[in-house]
């Protein structure tokens, strides 16, 4: 069997079917799985440990308005297999699991994510801006934050005649 | 041997002589006035007109003559070339024309004398395509002009006097190395010679002075970064005094003698090599340089290596490495002030390279060629000779070959850390030297070489 | 003396661009470092949501200014993998020669920048000599040096023009001869040795671990290579190995590198005589809906663009990942225990280039 269908097959062997929203073959040797964030470590550490995810390539942070996604990019490559996760968060409760403890490089991608999304990782040694000012007060990535193009922009001639 | 064309005391008490006369010529006119408004002669200022003219006054204004003399030679001919040099050499080096800008960069000489048909031709050239002398000094005078500024919180006094301390001990090198039979500001004349017994001494104590100033220099400047350039410095330069001293021991050994002038002297010599009881065999064409003599082969390489890392130069500038401390201990000074400390590293080099060519490749001595004789004024009936290629220009090309190498090695080579240098310093150059000193000692008590 | 915390920047002549790492220093030797970064961050992923799709790609070559070809082929690719849109033959083929040779001048330029950094300043005039001439045959097919705008989604934008694989061939030959020059003004200095050796070591499992990729992963002895691993374009059609070197310091750093920009030489002669004809474009869709993305093999390690679309012509989101981002958490692994003068070493070895890690 093909790297991509031992991977799934591994996951509903260990998680059963009812973790997971959806998963899929993107294409070779890339697999995806959309799960809710009570999951996250548990199948994380699994991916790991069992399947030898070694290498976590990219955390990413997307706002739906309705929710938030944490979408994790992993790397075998020994296996040479790529695994995506889409962790469902709520928007109004942006927490989720931190899975530094299991990839160091997770630490850097997870801060980035708080910066510019708003997402609090939980159990991250040190979650701080990193991007943006230490004092900046808004999360820009977010689909409230004003685009330029919705932003006015306005002449100094307007304001206050100067 | 050729002979030396400038001869500093003579010339120096001349120019001395001379502008007391001039100083004395009004107050003779004062005197002369008085005498004829009533006074018996001489009149009433004729001592004053003789103390003024006297030897006394004259000796002491001749030195000051000299050493201004020294001063000038040191840094309008000295250190412009030699930067000159290094800038041309490394860019060359890197496949680049490097510095431009000369005498036809102006715009004045290139409107009045292109136009001459044969002799115009340097003015016509496209205008930053010269020789590039100019542009250091460019540099000079962009450094006269720029703001001298005192960090705050520094200390002031020591601040002032760091820049002091470096350029005079420098200076002072300048003085105690002798430039030729006739250039030389320390010494004495013995049955026609001139001597100085321990002038080897005198030059390696003031190559030991600038690593003081250039501590209290990083010190003073309040910044964190310069005082760990300056304590790097201070430990790089005050480490390698040793192997400094034991190459230059090593030497003086076999030669037998201390005096800057007695090595030319020996050194002028044809080659000779004593092969202990079974005498002595004379090279005809190749002078007695101790370049040439096997034993001091490794007191030379070691010599080599400790004035390279005395001058700051890569692969041993950390001090002021811009890679991590910008500019290191000279980081706080600006204007000439820094053009001071930064010119006088240029000049320590020079010294090094001196040291160098005085004991190892001969100093000033020249081979003989043709010599002018002109008569001399001093000594109506007599005449002076005036030889062609003078000590001076001899002693000016061993210096600058051997800068040349410098560069060449400088800009070919990384540099390396702190602690690299220091285990290289006493762990390696120290027993290489001890080594040389060794091989001295039996080559001189076997008479062999 | 007691533990201090220098910054070594942002404003600092050796730092090769904007960031500040912040070292605590116990006398010489460094105890811990902390990089502070973000002094570049221009806002990307949020402008890529309001340009379509295509004219992203202006953005992207900026991301790394000094590799920007590559930059903008992985995002062209990660559009390509959202739209399900099939690349003509020839396009590959000119997308792995732009690649490549842009690959040579990024690591070019990183020469120009590791000699002074270590005090060998004629490496600078040398490196960017060599480079003007790879930036010539950039600038032959695509029209600008720097920051060229030429992947497409689709394509490429222009094709090659005629005798374009003779001036290749001509600067190879060139290039190669100089290459051993260079070499040898590095390896032949037992001062570079000694400066280099044993510097900034990183273990094998550390550097996955904190996710190193690219040539400093290389050089820690593991053979990942992502144009063989994961390949793209024409790289299945094309023969050559990655350059592997055991030891992890910054001596096996600049190696792989310099290894790596021979077998960039050869990747190019060979992919030129391979090139079919054909078009080097296909139209893309305006609008797209789902998700894709795509990594590549970049100068500096393992780039990834994740783009959404939701429907519209622009993205509903794009994330960029950084190879020097992930590069630079792990620099205080292997800085512990250096010395201060070591820092620049290793930095110099690391190949920051501070657009791609601040976006």
């Amino acid at each position: 069997m093909a790297v991509e269908g031992q991977i799934i097959a591994r996951l509903k062997e260990r998680f059963g079917e009812g973790t997971f929203r959806s998963m899929g073959i993107v294409r070779d040797r890339v697999v995806k799985i959309a799960i809710e964030r009570k999951d996250l470590f548990a199948v994380c550490q699994f991916l790991k440990e069992q399947l030898g995810m070694e290498h976590i390539t990219s955390i990413t942070a997307v706002d739906w308005r309705d929710r938030f996604e944490s979408v994790y990019h992993l790397t075998s490559w020994k296996r040479n297999a790529m695994v995506q996760i889409n962790a469902r968060i709520p928007h109004d409760d942006p927490h989720i699991d931190s899975v530094v403890p299991l990839w160091n490089g997770a630490n850097f991608h997870e801060r980035e994510a708080y910066d510019l999304m708003g997402i609090v990782y939980d159990g991250h040694p040190n979650l701080v801006r990193i991007l943006l000012p230490k004092d900046f007060e808004f999360f820009p990535l977010r689909k409230d934050f004003p685009q330029e193009v919705d932003r006015q922009y306005v002449s100094r001639r307007k304001i206050g005649g100067a | 041997m050729t002979g030396a064309l400038i001869d500093l005391f003579g010339w120096s008490y001349a120019l001395a002589s001379f502008v007391l006369w001039l100083v004395s010529l009004p107050i003779a006119l004062v005197n002369w006035v008085a005498m004829q408004t009533g006074a018996a002669s001489p009149g009433p200022l004729a001592g004053l007109i003789g103390w003024v003219t006297g030897p006394g006054l004259t000796g002491f204004v001749a030195v000051i003559v000299a050493v201004n003399i020294l001063l000038l030679w040191a840094t309008l001919l000295h250190l412009l070339t030699v930067m000159w040099i290094e800038r041309k050499m490394y860019s060359r080096l890197q496949d680049r024309r490097g510095i431009m800008i000369g005498l036809g960069s102006s715009d004045i000489l290139r409107r009045t004398l292109g136009p001459i048909p044969l002799l115009g031709r340097p003015f016509r050239k496209p205008s930053h395509l010269g020789t590039g002398f100019l542009q250091t000094v460019a540099d000079g005078v962009k450094l006269f002009q720029k703001e001298v500024i005192t960090p705050t919180n520094a200390d002031r006094w020591m601040f002032h006097a760091a820049p002091v301390i470096i350029a005079s001990s420098t200076l002072f090198l300048f003085v105690a190395i002798p430039w030729s039979d006739g250039f030389w500001l320390m010494g004495s004349m013995r049955d026609g010679v001139p001597v100085n017994p321990w002038g080897i001494l005198v030059i390696l104590g003031a190559f030991s002075v600038a690593p003081l100033g250039i501590l209290i220099a990083g010190w003073a400047s309040n910044n964190k970064y310069t005082l760990l350039g300056g304590m790097r410095a201070a430990a790089q330069l005050m480490s390698y005094e040793i192997p400094l001293l034991l190459s230059i021991i090593a030497l003086v050994v076999l030669a037998g003698t201390l005096d800057p002038f007695q090595l030319v002297r020996n050194q002028s010599q044809p080659l000779t090599f004593g092969l202990g009881p079974l005498g002595r065999i004379q090279v005809p064409f190749l002078p007695n340089w101790y370049i040439f003599n096997p034993v001091l082969w490794i007191a030379f390489v070691v010599l080599f290596v400790t004035v390279i890392a005395e001058a700051e130069r890569i692969p041993f500038d950390i001090p002021e490495a811009e890679a991590e401390l910008v500019e290191g201990w000279t980081t706080e000074y600006s204007g000439m002030r820094f053009g001071l400390v930064f010119g006088f590293k240029w000049l320590r080099a020079i010294a090094g390279a001196a040291l160098i060519a005085i004991l190892f490749f001969g100093g000033w001595s020249g081979p003989v060629f043709m010599t002018v004789w002109t008569p001399n004024l001093a000594a109506p009936g007599t005449q002076y000779p005036i030889p062609i290629l003078p000590q001076e220009f001899w002693f000016t090309v061993k210096i600058y070959v051997i800068f040349i190498v410098f560069v060449w090695i400088g800009w070919s080579v990384p540099r390396i850390r702190i602690d690299q240098i220091l285990n290289l310093g006493w762990k390696t150059l120290i027993p290489l030297s001890i080594l040389s000193i060794l091989l001295a000692t039996l080559a001189r008590g076997f008479r062999w070489f | 003396m007691a533990e201090m915390w220098i910054n070594m920047g942002p404003q600092h002549p050796m730092t090769h661009g904007l960031w500040n790492l912040r070292i605590k220093v116990d006398g010489e030797t460094i105890v811990d470092a902390e990089p502070e970064i973000g002094y570049l961050h221009r806002g990307y992923e949020k402008i890529m949501e309001v340009r379509e799709f295509q004219k992203n790609v202006v953005l992207t070559d900026r991301l790394c200014y000094v590799s920007s070809i590559t930059w903008s082929h992985c995002y062209c690719l990660a559009c390509e993998a959202v739209m399900d849109l099939d690349v003509p033959e020839r396009a590959k083929y000119l997308r792995v020669v732009t690649n490549e040779l842009q690959r040579i001048a990024s690591h070019l330029m990183w020469l120009a920048a590791f000699g002074p950094d270590l005090g060998l300043l004629t490496a600078l005039l040398w490196a960017l000599r060599e480079r003007e001439l790879f930036l010539d045959l950039i600038q032959l097919i695509s029209g600008a040096r720097m920051n060229q705008n030429y992947p497409r989604i689709g394509g490429v934008r222009n094709d090659a023009p005629p005798d374009f694989e003779k001036y290749c061939r001509k600067v190879i030959v060139h290039f190669r001869k100089k290459l051993a020059e260079h070499e040898m003004v590095f390896e032949q200095s037992k001062l570079f040795q000694v400066r280099t050796v044993g510097v900034g070591r990183i273990s094998k499992e550390a550097a996955i671990d904190w996710g190193v990729t690219g040539p400093n992963l290389r050089a820690c002895g593991a053979a990942i290579d992502l144009r063989k691993l994961d390949p793209y374009d024409a790289y299945p059609q094309l023969e050559f190995a990655p350059a592997v070197e055991h030891g992890g310091d910054s001596y096996a750093r600049y190696k792989v590198r310099v290894e790596e920009m021979k077998t960039s030489c050869d990747i190019i002669l060979q992919a030129l005589k391979k090139m079919p004809a054909g078009p080097y474009r296909v139209k893309p869709p305006r609008r797209c809906e789902g998700e894709g993305f795509r990594r590549t093999e970049d100068s500096r390690g393992e780039a990834l663009f994740y783009v959404i679309g939701d429907g519209d012509d622009r993205p509903y989101r794009v994330k960029i990942r950084s190879p020097v981002f992930s590069s630079i958490a792990a620099a205080p692994i292997m800085m512990r225990g250096s010395k201060v003068a070591d820092v620049v070493a290793i930095m110099g070895s690391i190949d920051v280039c501070v657009g791609e890690m601040d976006k």
